[in-house]
């Protein structure tokens, strides 16, 4: 119970204090609108092709969410040393990262939806498969938190974390099959695709939204989570090396 | 019951602090080198050194925020250097830096760090409002952390270090850098805590802010513990002396060895231009040395008794001087 109450009250702190800034709320609303508004003008579709889309805009909307507070979050704190005052807590480390991630996980969450209820509006979603669509949001959102978890338990400075979070991100929206499907990229990037955790989540909502998944989504699922679990592992692990010298 | 005393188990140990051989090295540089000391509950145990000595190191390594390379670490009983979690519960600690939340109000940082020791919600805001009224903040409790004055932002960094009850309190460096008036008062409030029972290791470069709170001290140089007393067993030696320091001007500088010659029973040392301390087993009396020191041309300006202080000790110990301290005090900005 106590450690509960300490995962919950930390996940609040890091709610108020950075996700629900008005500065990163409106970056939650601008960016999938964009995206989707940029893909409508490149493709010069009209509305039907909103289900092709969508996958891509919500696994954007979610991958920028969740990671664009975490090199604050983490990294802001360990270098200004409030982040020791969380190691000297009686949690054990995973849960105490876990509640330091809970908030941009569900933050990252709740934008997928930006871009869903736009939708709603502009097209018929009746064929959506919700029940998928759901957890892929979920695992997306929590494989690209602790993406970007990972990236800023690696770094000193919170400018190395956005900027090595950048070096991901960008590449990933072109590599992950989001808008173009992976068939279409040159040979010798399609490896790279599979290397991504976000390649597999596109996959799932492609499949959700539309029904054009490439794998099963049985494996989509399998490797998120190995993913997720890797990625975890791997912050915790820098942290006890870096962290706790 | 404080949240402190939950880990306490009945067959209490005799001592809530045991360190033993505990090393810490840097790139190869030893930061702590093979050191052991005991702190029993209820003492107000101070350690002492310059900076770089190796003080923050160890409370890192005592606390769970650094892991030692040998040695071990028994906090309450508990085996801490496998497991440094195991006795966070009941260990309060104040960093040498104010690190609470800036963008946070002084109420809600104070709530925010009872939440982290599972205190419900009417028990973490009755104890935040609690302890702003001891520590004179009750008028700032809604202003932001950012906001604060530094001596404000330790005072409430010591509230959010003793928000939970806790039985041990790491205290490193607690008046460093801040105001005369804030630094007494924080003086006044961590004798108030060990009065009420907390067990609290104290690390300063302060040997004033040591001799008045600590009844136990540790000198510790370049890593290594070079002397663990009470304040009474380390005065002992110098307190049997009496010591006298003599300003004069034009003196010449052989007048030490001239004294030395004509007083066979004192010893001089020349302690800096113009000051000649005089110590001696037995009375000393001014007259003879005044009259001495003017035959010889020089003309003396002041004479004081000494009080023997535990920078005599420190500098009798270590072999570091005074002024080397005090370049560190004025360094930090503090004053005591």
């Amino acid at each position: 119970m106590k450690r509960w109450i300490a995962f919950w009250n930390i996940m609040l702190k890091d709610m108020r204090s950075y996700y629900l800034k008005p500065p990163n709320i409106s970056w939650g609303l601008i960016f999938p609108a964009a995206w989707t508004g940029m893909f409508f003008i490149k493709t010069g579709t009209g509305l039907e092709s909103i289900p092709e889309l969508l996958p891509g805009v919500i696994a954007v909307s979610i991958l920028f969410g969740t990671t664009s507070m975490l090199a604050v979050t983490v990294t802001f704190e360990k270098k200004n040393r409030s982040f020791e005052r969380l190691l000297l807590a009686p949690l054990p480390l995973e849960l105490l990262m876990l509640a330091k991630t809970s908030g941009a996980i569900l933050f990252g969450a709740a934008n997928a939806f930006v871009p869903i209820i736009l939708a709603v509006f502009l097209t018929d979603l009746s064929g959506v498969a919700w029940m998928i669509v759901i957890p892929a949001v979920i695992m997306i959102a929590i494989a690209s938190t602790f993406l970007g978890l990972s990236i800023a338990v690696s770094v000193s400075e919170v400018f190395e974390a956005q900027t090595f979070s950048n070096f991901f991100r960008f590449p990933m929206i072109f590599l992950c099959g989001l808008f173009f499907p992976i068939s279409s990229l040159p040979m010798f990037l399609r490896p790279l695709s599979y290397l991504l955790p976000l390649t597999y989540g596109a996959d799932i909502l492609h499949g959700a939204v539309h029904g054009k998944n490439i794998m099963p989504l049985a494996l989509d699922f399998t490797v998120i989570t190995a993913f997720c679990i890797l990625l975890f592992s791997i912050s915790l692990r820098n942290i006890h090396r870096r962290w706790i010298i | 019951m404080g949240a402190g005393d939950a880990g306490l188990r009945a067959g209490a140990p005799d001592f809530l602090i045991e360190v033993n051989q505990l090393t810490k090295t840097f790139n190869g540089v030893p930061a702590v080198d093979q050191i052991s000391f005991r702190v029993g509950p209820g003492e107000l145990f101070g350690f002492l050194g310059p900076n770089g000595a190796g003080k923050t190191t160890t409370i890192n390594m005592l606390t769970g925020l650094a892991r030692p390379d040998s040695g071990t670490i028994r906090i309450a009983g508990l085996e801490c250097v496998t497991n440094p979690k195991a006795a966070q519960h009941l260990i309060g600690v104040i960093p040498d830096e104010s690190n609470l939340y800036p963008e946070l109000s002084g109420f809600d940082n104070l709530c925010f760090c009872a939440s982290l020791y599972g205190m419900k919600k009417g028990q973490r805001r009755a104890r935040a409002r609690e302890l702003l009224d001891t520590f004179g903040l009750k008028e700032a409790a809604n202003r932001k952390f950012a906001g604060y004055s530094k001596g404000m932002k330790r005072k409430l960094t010591i509230a959010a270090g003793i928000i939970h009850h806790p039985r041990i309190l790491f205290l490193d460096e607690p008046t460093s850098g801040i105001d005369v008036a804030s630094a007494r008062r924080i003086r006044q409030l961590i004798a108030e805590l060990n009065d009420a029972g907390t067990t609290i290791f104290l690390t300063t470069h302060y040997l004033e802010e040591a001799e008045r709170l600590c009844k136990r001290i540790a000198f510790i140089v370049k890593g290594r513990i070079v002397r663990t007393d009470t304040i009474a067993d380390l005065l002992q030696p110098i307190l049997e002396k009496k010591a006298m320091l003599i300003s004069v001007s034009n003196a010449s500088g052989d007048l030490c060895d001239r004294l030395s010659s004509a007083f066979p029973r004192f010893e001089f040392q020349a302690v800096s231009s113009g000051h000649i301390r005089v110590e001696s087993a037995d009375a000393i009396h001014i007259g003879p040395l005044v009259r001495f020191i003017e035959s010889q041309g020089a003309e003396v300006t002041e004479a004081r008794r000494l009080q023997p202080s535990l920078e005599d000790v420190f500098v009798r110990v270590t072999g570091i001087e005074p002024d080397v301290m005090k370049k560190e005090k004025e360094k930090a900005g503090g004053d005591l």
